[in-house]
């Protein structure tokens, strides 16, 4: 550690040293334990290589489950982005107080993180079945949204719980872009004499395209990984991925340990493929605005 | 120009709306434990919970941990590699950004089937060794923001004209790191660690598949055994994490921002 007379290649195992740690880090709890998941999900009971596991995932129960996941997550991600971007776009370009604007963006960093199980409870006391909302809804204006069909504990239920933190996670991803379209920009193109629908459509979402898109993915994977709130919201009731993977690690409910790392496996496929089309839309985005 | 302002108004009225109907909802239900008037008896309920207690802490406890081991993993490297790897830097934000795209459940369950008590490194042999790698799944969740404060941190600050300065005065590395650069960045480091905190104190699935007595299984419970309680318990968190990102807002008017920028 006597730095000041380091001949250089000491210095560098010192550097190595500094950076040892977090590597080791992200190889034993990052890349080992779901490298172990990839290999374990082509191994059948016998111990031989197999594609049973995968071919597993193409039937019935697990199909469902990966249907009724993406349907979630995508139905929230899609909202979540564009309630999220609409919100956006209000505060910072809407001439709104500027309070208001500092005010939404803390309040978005708390919701963000207000996830998991507490999340669930909020919106069961405000719109189970005996929430305030349902309850007011019944006594106020005689609806009753129980018996129109509504459930807190079905897809609609848990796409309207994941937009409390879809939408401010949206909010805080995009602000920066929103706040990139310079008003020098609007300025301008209503100089050349374009509608404000010409300079959105030109200029404005292309500009904000590909943050759009890359929350977008970033929103899905959110989503596609969550189980607190489903799980505090419908127990088991509801047969979404992750719920059925908590079961199975629980107490191997597929009873073939296999069948469960393929049903992991199928997860990060799923939630990196949402990456990777980001990457290469971003990129070619990016290219399209040089 | 008018009614780009009303519509304005209308998507900020819907989205107050949407987010503060089931706070007002929650809290609402949480005075309803005594029939026919507003009563706090379902807060004293919970906090007289020995329950409540003993996971709140240990929570706490987890959290604190993850915290400091967390910046002692991410502060040196992130140090390195903007000194003297800067080949590494793609490596290191690919790998913090890798958190977001593997769910925890898959990471808790890599750790399950490679860490159990017959392999090489049996964690979840002992309840310490499950306690162990229960602070470092935390640490790996909140590795993507830790790893970006301490990166904007040291962005801020002149790393390289710091570290020779020091070298200069005679100043070993690990002094360097501890009492020069550290003290630098501590207004980032303490943002990551509030936001770990906020991240960890409720974190329900990988403390229930690791069987630890958390906060988020109690919670999990709570809401599956009683009625009012849950609601309670959901103000109290949604506080908590209020006090945790206020603590960040409140940090960041302290960030340095004086110092020259050498990127």
């Amino acid at each position: 550690m006597t730095a000041t007379t380091d001949p250089s290649p000491r210095r560098l195992s010192l550097e190595w040293l500094g950076v040892a740690p977090f590597i080791l880090f992200a190889v034993m709890f990052l890349i080992l334990p779901t490298l172990y998941l990839l290999g374990a999900a082509f191994v059948g009971r016998d111990g031989q290589l197999t594609l049973d596991n995968i071919a597993g995932l193409f039937t019935g129960q697990i199909l469902a489950a990966y249907w009724i996941s993406i349907r979630v997550s995508a139905a929230s991600a899609v909202l979540g982005a564009v309630f999220g971007l609409a919100l956006t776009l209000a505060v910072i370009r809407g001439r709104l107080p500027a309070p208001l604007r500092s005010a939404v963006m803390t309040f978005s960093g708390v919701a963000s993180n207000f996830a998991g199980v507490p999340l669930a409870f909020a919106f069961i006391s405000t719109l189970g079945r005996l929430g305030l909302v349902t309850i007011l809804l019944k006594t106020l204006f005689d609806i009753d949204i129980y018996r129109a069909g509504f459930n807190i504990l079905s897809f609609w239920g848990l796409t309207l719980t994941y937009l409390y933190f879809q939408i401010p996670l949206m909010i805080l991803i995009v602000a920066p872009a929103v706040d990139g379209l310079r008003r020098e920009w609007s300025e301008a193109a209503q100089t050349l004499g374009a509608s404000t629908w010409q300079f959105w459509r030109h200029i404005g979402f292309p500009v904000l395209w590909p943050s759009v898109l890359g929350t977008l993915s970033l929103l899905f994977a959110n989503a596609f990984g969550a189980i607190a709130t489903a799980y505090a919201l419908t127990g088991s009731s509801l047969n979404i991925v992750p719920i059925l993977l908590y079961a199975q690690i629980r107490g191997d409910a597929l009873q073939n340990p296999g069948l469960g790392a393929a049903l992991a496996l199928g997860m990060v496929v799923i939630t990196a493929c949402a990456n990777i089309v980001y990457l290469v839309i971003s990129t070619r985005a990016e290219r399209w605005m040089r | 120009m008018k009614p780009s302002k009303f519509w304005a108004w209308a998507a900020f009225a819907l989205g107050a709306a949407y987010f503060l109907v089931p706070l007002l909802a929650t809290f609402e239900f949480s005075l309803r434990m005594r029939r026919g008037y507003y009563s706090f008896d379902s807060y004293a309920s919970v906090f007289s919970d020995p329950a409540f207690q003993a996971t709140f802490l240990y929570s706490s406890l987890i959290g604190v941990l993850a915290i400091v081991l967390g910046v002692l993993v991410v502060v040196p490297a992130v140090y390195f590699v903007r000194l003297r790897l800067p080949r590494l830097r793609p490596l290191m934000e690919f790998v913090t950004l890798l958190p977001l795209v593997i769910p925890a459940i898959v990471l808790v369950y890599g750790y399950i089937r490679l860490y159990n008590s017959s392999s090489l490194i049996p964690f979840t042999g002992s309840a310490l060794g499950t306690d162990i790698l229960l602070t470092c799944a935390y640490v790996t969740l909140a590795l993507p923001y830790m790893y970006r404060a301490v990166d904007t941190g040291m962005r801020a600050i002149d790393v390289r004209t710091l570290t020779e300065a020091a070298r200069i005065l005679g100043a070993s590395t690990a002094t360097i790191i501890a009492r020069i650069i550290l003290p630098n960045i501590l207004v980032a480091v303490l943002s990551g660690a509030f936001l770990t905190f906020a991240i960890v104190i409720g974190e329900f699935t990988i403390a229930s598949l690791l069987n630890r007595p958390a906060f988020g299984p109690y919670l999990q419970n709570i809401g599956a055994n009683r009625a009012y309680e849950p609601s309670a318990l959901a103000i109290i968190s949604f506080l908590v994490t209020w006090g945790a990102m206020g603590m960040i807002q409140l940090l960041a008017r302290f960030a340095p921002r004086t110092s020259v920028r050498t990127d």
